[in-house]
């Protein structure tokens, strides 16, 4: 019987005496493997099994190197989570002053427009003032130009 | 009325004396069975001690309300996959608190191989072909491989694995189907 059989699957499907055949020794490289497998882990779990352990040692070892991988990677972290806020901190402060100097700069211009605007405003206004307002001594000052020349 | 209460205090010590023998002789004969089991799940040589002490120890606690429906094998064996379960769940979720794993690689667990009066051309071939068989077992899920090792390592029956694992006999042979399907891949595939 195949091992498969053994398993609850038939070889149906198979065609064939070759098939079978090739199935057959499918079935044998299995079972020389899994046999293998088993001599392996039987043979490893003995060894284990007898040998003398030293537990104390070990876990100083491994919590010695736990600690210092812990220690190291948190000095990491901590160290790229610092370098990033200091980095963070650096953008923040120069986006501020250069917003600063840019609303500064807004501030002059604006100042500059509206000082030249009430510049124009008072240039307008006087003109306007001496076209509508006559120099109220200027007829007599005609006269008089005129009297002088009789 | 005192004699009788002697009487019941010594009948109970002796019980628990016998109790106490029979658990003596259980791990005596069942210990390295669960160690092997264990070692073969894990890979990992301490743990598979931490779990077998475990197991004991849980069984001990429990020993009292053993009734023998299965055999004590079995009995163990179930405790012994709980505790691998529980240990690997406990493992995802607090993977933090270790960092390293301490299984040991496919090829060092594929040198066990007694050379026997094999050649050593036969041993190369033989040790690679339980490499291979590590590998697929490595690719298996919890299940797969629990039953494929009760199977082909410990060879359990088909019952006995299933009471073992608390699955119906239907759902063991299929996993163990799949599982040898894998295997069967691992082993042609790379010829």
């Amino acid at each position: 019987m195949s091992f498969m059989k053994r398993l609850g699957k038939s070889a149906e499907g198979i065609d064939g005496k070759a098939g079978l055949e090739a199935v057959e020794a499918q079935d044998q490289a299995l079972k020389q493997a899994l046999a293998n497998f088993r001599c392996s882990v039987l043979a490893w779990s003995e060894a284990e099994f007898g040998r003398e352990r030293t537990p104390a040692k070990t876990v100083r070892q491994r919590s010695w190197r736990l600690a210092a991988g812990w220690a190291l990677g948190c000095v990491l972290v901590a160290g790229g989570a610092g370098g990033g806020v200091f980095e963070h901190q650096q953008k923040v402060q120069a986006a501020r002053t250069a917003e600063a100097a840019r609303a500064a700069e807004q501030q002059k211009v604006i100042a500059e427009q509206r000082a030249r605007e009430e510049e124009d405003l008072l240039a307008n206004v006087d003109s306007d003032v001496s076209r509508e307002v006559p120099s109220a001594m200027e007829p007599l000052a005609q006269l008089m130009t005129d009297d002088e020349t009789r | 009325m005192a004699a009788g209460t002697a009487l019941e205090t010594m009948t109970m010590a002796t019980a628990q004396e016998i109790a106490a023998q029979e658990f003596s002789t259980v791990v005596a004969t069942h210990r390295p069975q669960i160690f092997r089991f264990l070692l073969a799940s894990t890979r990992d040589v301490d743990l598979a001690e931490t779990l077998t002490q475990e197991c004991f120890l849980k069984a001990h606690r429990n020993w009292g309300g053993f009734r023998g429906d299965s055999s004590a094998m079995t009995w163990l064996m179930r405790i012994a996959i709980n505790l691998q379960k529980d240990h690997w769940r406990n493992r995802r979720m607090q993977f933090w608190r270790q960092t390293q794993t301490n299984a040991v690689d496919l090829d060092e667990a594929s040198e066990w191989l007694p050379s026997g009066e094999r050649s050593a051309e036969q041993l190369l071939l033989a040790r690679e072909q339980v490499k291979r068989v590590w590998q697929s077992v490595k690719g298996l899920s919890e299940r797969q491989r629990t039953v494929f090792l009760l199977r082909f390592v410990d060879e359990m029956e088909l019952s006995e694995i299933a009471r073992a694992t608390g699955l119906s006999e239907g759902t063991v042979k299929a996993h163990l189907s799949r599982a040898l399907a894998r295997v069967r891949t691992e082993l042609g595939g790379k010829r």
